[in-house]
């Protein structure tokens, strides 16, 4: 199974300005000091092996979209925030021309998690089957009100695709084409849900828009629960500490330090921080990725927790 | 979790020993109350003093934080001071070391205070 990344980012889409572009290339300049190449193999290699992240890639800026990809004509995606569209592009290409199956699970239905339906190409395929899954019970009303006059051109029931929504139960195990999933309640304003999917032996838990109190430790224990051995976490770390448990209290976001200590808790392999702040750039976001690695090294008690960063375009197999 | 306090010109050195995590937090604050009591009282500054505390957690930090709000509500100020190495990253990572007054040692974070009375006094 590949875990495949298209928006990685919180609250609304960013783009790289012009200045940003400018100053990740003086950077690789400097960092070339005056060197030659003789080729652009030879220039590709010295980006590729001596330059940072933050200056030769871009963490992106799609609002939450993650394709568990299992093979086949059937597809699992968490959110359908605006990585939906570039995600609905490579399903097109790779089908090419197959009917397929999209099988959508939904966090919640705030406006960056369900933003990329309306440009997701398959929606607009005859023969293509979408089956949406949450736990919301407005989440046919949300999918529809977002396409209604005057918001869109294209209303819900003019896209080709076959709709049908599924309505989960929290803490209810439900088996879903080729993998089972299990939903649970996160804090958030109206409401969020985390899913803990199993795929061949594997886990995989999303966990976005998550806020985490820290008095409530019961709400810890089920935290670490649901992500018990987990080998992948999603975690939304969008705020620093300090932020969100002061002047973003009840913002419904959460934190790389609580995203590593309920990891360590739950004994899980993998944390990968989610839902960056849109203001972050990427520098700052490779800084916190840093940062988050060396608390994880500061605080081990038990085996490594790998940590990483999730970027737009990042695949991660299991 | 223990406290050792002592009184010092303007400031009450108040010492914290060991681990502050989630296991130990209402007892931390259970313990801390008669201080900030004290500080009400007396127009006092509450200087923690951090060289003995080994290991601190986010439900740690979170207390810290609200000690500082609780003395507030009275005009109060606590700071910390003389954090470990680990704690003082600890607090960088979390960018705790923005949200609260964070001195290198006790002495430091005496004169800081002692200086802030004064001003106010002006």
């Amino acid at each position: 199974m590949i875990v495949r990344f298209w928006g990685t980012r919180g609250s609304i889409p960013v783009a790289l300005t012009s200045d940003d572009i400018r100053d990740k290339i003086v950077q690789a300049l400097l960092k070339a000091s005056g060197r030659s190449f003789a080729s652009s193999e030879e220039a590709s290699a010295f980006a590729r092996d001596e330059l940072g992240f933050a200056v030769k890639n871009t963490y992106g800026g799609h609002t939450p979209c993650v394709e568990l990809d299992l093979g086949g004509d059937e597809y699992y995606v968490c959110d359908m925030g605006s990585g939906a569209r570039p995600f609905g592009a490579h399903l097109l290409a790779r089908q090419q021309g197959r009917p397929a199956t999209v099988n959508i699970f939904v966090s919640h239905v705030h406006w960056d998690h369900i933003m990329g339906f309306p440009f997701f190409g398959p929606a607009y395929v005859p023969g293509t089957r979408i089956r949406i899954h949450g736990c919301h019970d407005v989440l046919e009303h949300a999918f529809r009100l977002q396409q209604a006059p005057p918001c869109f051109p294209v209303e819900f029931d003019q896209m080709a695709a076959s709709m049908e929504f599924i309505q989960l139960t929290p803490g209810k195990t439900q088996v879903v084409g080729g993998l089972s999933v299990t939903p649970g309640l996160q804090l958030h304003s109206g409401d969020s849900y985390g899913y803990r999917f199993n795929v061949n032996g594997k886990s995989i838990v999303y966990s976005t828009d998550s806020e985490h109190k820290l008095e409530n430790s019961d709400e810890a224990k089920r935290f670490a629960d649901f992500f018990r051995e987990a080998d992948m976490v999603i975690f939304d770390a969008m705020y620093a500490l300090a932020d969100a448990i002061s002047v973003k209290a009840d913002w419904g976001h959460s934190s790389n330090i609580v995203g590593v200590e309920l990891c360590q808790m739950a004994l899980a392999k993998h944390l990968v921080l989610f839902h960056h702040e849109p203001a972050n750039s990427d520098a700052t976001l490779e800084r916190l990725l840093n940062e988050t690695r060396r608390f994880e090294e500061l605080t081990r008690e038990g085996p490594m927790l790998k940590v990483s960063s999730s970027f737009d375009g990042m695949e991660i197999e299991l | 979790m223990s406290l050792v306090s002592a009184l010092d010109g303007n400031a009450l050195i108040v010492g914290l020993k060991g681990r502050l995590d989630q296991d130990n937090c209402d007892a931390f604050r259970d313990e801390l109350t008669p201080h900030l009591d004290t500080a009400a009282r007396d127009h006092l500054a509450i200087v923690l003093d951090l060289s003995q505390l080994e290991y601190v957690s986010s439900a740690g930090l979170r207390c810290f934080m609200l000690a500082v709000k609780q003395a507030k509500t009275f005009n109060g100020r606590i700071v910390v001071a003389a954090l470990q190495p680990m704690v003082a990253e600890i607090f960088q990572i979390s960018r705790f070391d923005m949200l609260l007054n964070v001195f290198e040692t006790v002495a430091a974070a005496k004169a800081g205070v002692a200086t802030d009375a004064s001003d106010q006094k002006k």
